[in-house]
């Protein structure tokens, strides 16, 4: 949300730690959701921890957060890559983390969205996860690349278990 | 002062108002279970492992958070209360990946030490699917987190907020996906978290840990090719003991250096020497600062109030949150790498090593030392300056892993090169004892004579008051520093960043001028380190402190520029305080970092 616009709720709210909750919901009400930048912002001028807005946010489904993974994933749906079969990367994609477009998976792994161009259209399908590209994808190519960056995100800093029984 | 009369268990007890049924219990003699309070923190009430039973009501009583009445009649271990207890366990273990023997706090866990006492048929309840899905953040190089082993208790976030004023964790989401978060469940090293640890000695359980370097210090110490240093730091030697068998604030110099030497270090120094060597450089730094101010009309705001560097908590907390004032952060590095600094290179030399073989060690109550370490800035030696940092708690385990009958050693004292030290240098272990050690050497080397207090014993920065305020006049200069005589050094320690924040927010807006501020990032200072024995609280905080003050009160050298071994080091080496080489081994700086 824009700075200015965001400020003159919390003017209008009152900038106090226990006006956080409207000034939360006055933001969704406006651009349906919460960015990380809405929350850093609101802690700034509410002089509390980020955590703790996110914190608050996260405790009411009505206020649905708008969160990116740690790897970005988009995926080109240009005519000439949907013509190469990019709906069928994007089948395999959803099948594998379990997520849609637009959405992020649970353990914040991955971000998928879905772009006009990435500058590929020769090699489509195509798709950039954050800054890298593969092109040429097919689902079997596809797949196999998302299982590497699982195990990079495992062996990194982050562990995901996803089967414990 | 008004009491109160109540009866717990049949017995009769007496009170100050005000007091919990938990706090009568206790004064009793009266055991009652609990896992969210925290005597260090305020009453959360939340676990209810603590309940009781009150006669004549019906429902059970949080006993950490109902305060005693007149007439009260408690009960602390009827069935009913059995049975309520004995339920709230089955469902943390329910939702808890109780998965002890892997653990690394198996032994040393509250969670675990209540079901051995309260489950002895075993759990049937099904293990929730919110199981299915956890995370163990390994990014921070100080902390673990592992999310399937906590209980929700909150004592994490309350230290961290009450305590530390950072809030870098938060209790998210809700039911039974309520889970202890970061901003946006971002990794720990990405946020504001300053690695001070003080939630990892308050976890009842395995879910926030030290990250533990003990296999590879075991590799580097049965490699013969390498030679290993290690040096201790002062608010280890009061408190390795509460894990080994001793009591609370017995002192363990003695044998923790022979512990060291049986475990295989080369080479057993002490971080002491080097605090001691702080006080040298800081001392002249505050008094340059001063000069600089006083005599050449220098920007005062940016080089006073000056305030300490040696805690690591203490820099990571002012880079987030004080970005403006890190100009007013000594440039000294902390002793722990003053330390490494000059074992890679001075130690290196005198001994004739290789450098490249040393494997430099260090022994630290504090566990933001090894995200120090592990700095990018701290490698002026040429190569990592500390390569590995063990809590006093990882020794105490590698002590006993070596199956080593502590009570038993004989004592004996540190190496040499490195390993003599001041009662000054003890000191930096509790909260004031920088304060008190600068002043020592800095009165000294102004006036030409000891500071003016009994048996140099500065009681006026000493004790647990969160911050303590001081003022020194000067009086009798020795020529060279004429334009000190008659100053009053304004002079404030604080300790807990809670404490720190309320000093800097106070010299942020004008409405305090201190000179020398000192800062300590953990309570009580590092004596009450995130990497002390768990449990620590203010009665042992305090009878570390004593150990302490015992320590340097029985040192023949009390001051830090009457170390010869620190002495030595400038003829031979550094030549003098803030020397050039001073600066490149032994200083540096500061990065700004955001705020969440
Ligand atoms: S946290 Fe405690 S109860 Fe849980 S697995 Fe570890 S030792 Fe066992
Ligand atoms: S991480 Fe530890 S202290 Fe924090 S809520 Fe969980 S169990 Fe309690
Ligand atoms: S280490 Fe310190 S700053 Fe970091 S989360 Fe724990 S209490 Fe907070
Ligand atoms: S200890 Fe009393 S409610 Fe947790």
């Amino acid at each position: 949300m824009e700075k200015t616009v965001l400020e003159e709720i919390i003017y209008r709210q009152g900038a106090q730690r226990d006006r956080l909750l409207p000034i939360l919901q006055d933001v969704v009400e406006q651009q349906n959701f919460l960015t990380e930048g809405d929350m850093l912002h609101i802690a700034n001028l509410l002089q509390m921890s980020a955590a703790e807005v996110y914190g608050t946010a996260s405790f009411y489904s009505f206020l649905p957060l708008n969160r990116k993974g740690k790897y970005m994933i988009r995926l080109c749906k240009s005519i000439i890559a949907k013509m190469k079969g990019s709906d069928q990367v994007l089948a395999a994609i959803t099948d594998q983390l379990g997520i849609k477009p637009g959405e992020t998976t649970a353990d914040g792994v991955f971000s998928l969205e879905l772009v006009n161009d990435i500058g590929w259209s020769d090699r489509e399908p195509a798709m950039l996860i954050n800054d890298k590209v593969f092109t040429d994808l097919d689902p079997v190519k596809v797949t196999h690349i998302l299982t590497n960056y699982l195990k990079q995100a495992s062996t990194q800093a982050f562990v995901t278990n996803l089967s414990t029984n | 002062m008004k009491t109160v009369r109540l009866t717990i268990d049949k017995k009769v007890v007496e009170v100050q108002a005000g007091k919990t049924i938990l706090d009568a219990a206790r004064i009793a003699g009266i055991h009652i279970p609990t896992l969210c309070h925290h005597p260090d923190l305020c009453v959360a009430g939340n676990c209810r492992v603590c309940v009781v039973e009150q006669v004549g009501v019906r429902t059970l009583q949080a006993s950490c958070a109902v305060p005693v009445a007149d007439g009260m009649e408690i009960i602390t271990n009827s069935a009913k209360v059995q049975q309520a207890r004995r339920h709230i366990l089955e469902l943390l273990l329910s939702e808890h990946r109780s998965d002890c023997v892997n653990c690394y706090k198996n032994n040393h866990c509250e969670l675990q030490d209540l079901a051995a006492k309260y489950i002895f048929t075993p759990v049937t309840l099904i293990p929730l699917p919110a199981l299915q899905h956890y995370t163990i953040d390994s990014s921070s190089p100080s902390i673990i987190k592992d999310d399937s082993k906590c209980i929700r208790c909150q004592r994490c976030v309350r230290t961290c907020t009450q305590l530390q004023h950072v809030t870098a964790l938060t209790v998210s989401h809700k039911g039974h996906e309520q889970k202890i978060s970061t901003f946006m469940d971002k990794l720990l090293n990405d946020v504001v978290c300053t690695n001070c640890g003080q939630c990892v000695n308050r976890c009842p359980t395995g879910a926030l840990t030290e990250r533990n370097y003990i296999q590879e210090v075991w590799d580097a110490l049965l490699d013969p090719n390498t030679h290993v240093v290690v040096q201790t730091a002062p608010a280890v030697r009061v408190a390795l003991g509460e894990e080994l068998g001793f009591d609370v604030g017995e002192r363990v110099t003695g044998k923790m250096v022979s512990a060291l030497k049986t475990l295989g270090f080369d080479s057993v120094l002490d971080t002491d020497f080097t605090a001691d060597l702080t006080i040298m450089e800081e001392g002249t730094e505050l008094l340059t600062r001063l000069k600089a101010v006083l005599t050449e009309k220098a920007d005062a705001g940016t080089l006073l109030p000056m305030t300490t560097s040696c805690s690591p908590g203490w820099i990571k907390f002012i880079e987030h949150k004080f970005p403006d004032y890190l100009t007013n952060v000594s440039s000294c590095k902390s002793p722990q790498q003053m330390f490494g600094a000059l074992a890679k290179t001075y130690y290196a030399r005198k001994r004739k090593l290789n450098p490249a073989k040393i494997v430099s060690v260090s022994i630290m109550p504090c566990t933001a030392k090894k995200y120090e370490a592990d700095r990018p800035e701290m490698r002026s030696s040429g190569f990592k300056d500390v390569d590995y940092v063990l809590t006093t708690r990882e020794l105490a385990r590698m002590i006993k892993m070596a199956g080593i009958d502590f009570m038993s050693l004989p004592d004996q004292e540190h190496d040499s090169l490195m390993g003599e030290s001041s009662g000054a240098a003890v000191i930096f272990g509790a909260t004031g004892g920088v304060m008190e050690a600068a002043l020592r050497t800095a009165y000294e080397l102004v006036t030409g004579r000891e500071v003016p207090f009994a048996n140099l014993d500065i009681k006026p920065v000493r004790g647990m008051e969160g911050v303590r305020e001081a003022n020194i006049t000067i009086e009798g200069c020795l020529p060279e520093w004429s334009f000190l005589e008659g100053v009053e050094l304004k002079l404030a320690v604080a300790h807990g960043l809670t404490n720190a924040w309320e000093v800097m927010q106070a010299v942020k807006q004008g409405k305090a001028e201190f000179h020398f501020i000192e800062v300590m990032a953990c309570p009580g200072g590092c004596l009450g380190g995130g990497g002390q024995p768990i449990p620590t609280n203010s009665e042992i905080r305090l009878k570390r402190a004593q150990a302490i003050y015992e320590e340097d009160a029985g040192k023949h050298i009390r001051k830090s520029h009457e170390n010869p071994e620190v002495l030595a080091l400038y003829k031979d080496f550094l030549e003098a305080p803030m020397s050039h080489k001073s600066h490149e081994l032994l200083h540096t700086y500061y990065i700004e970092r955001h705020c969440n």
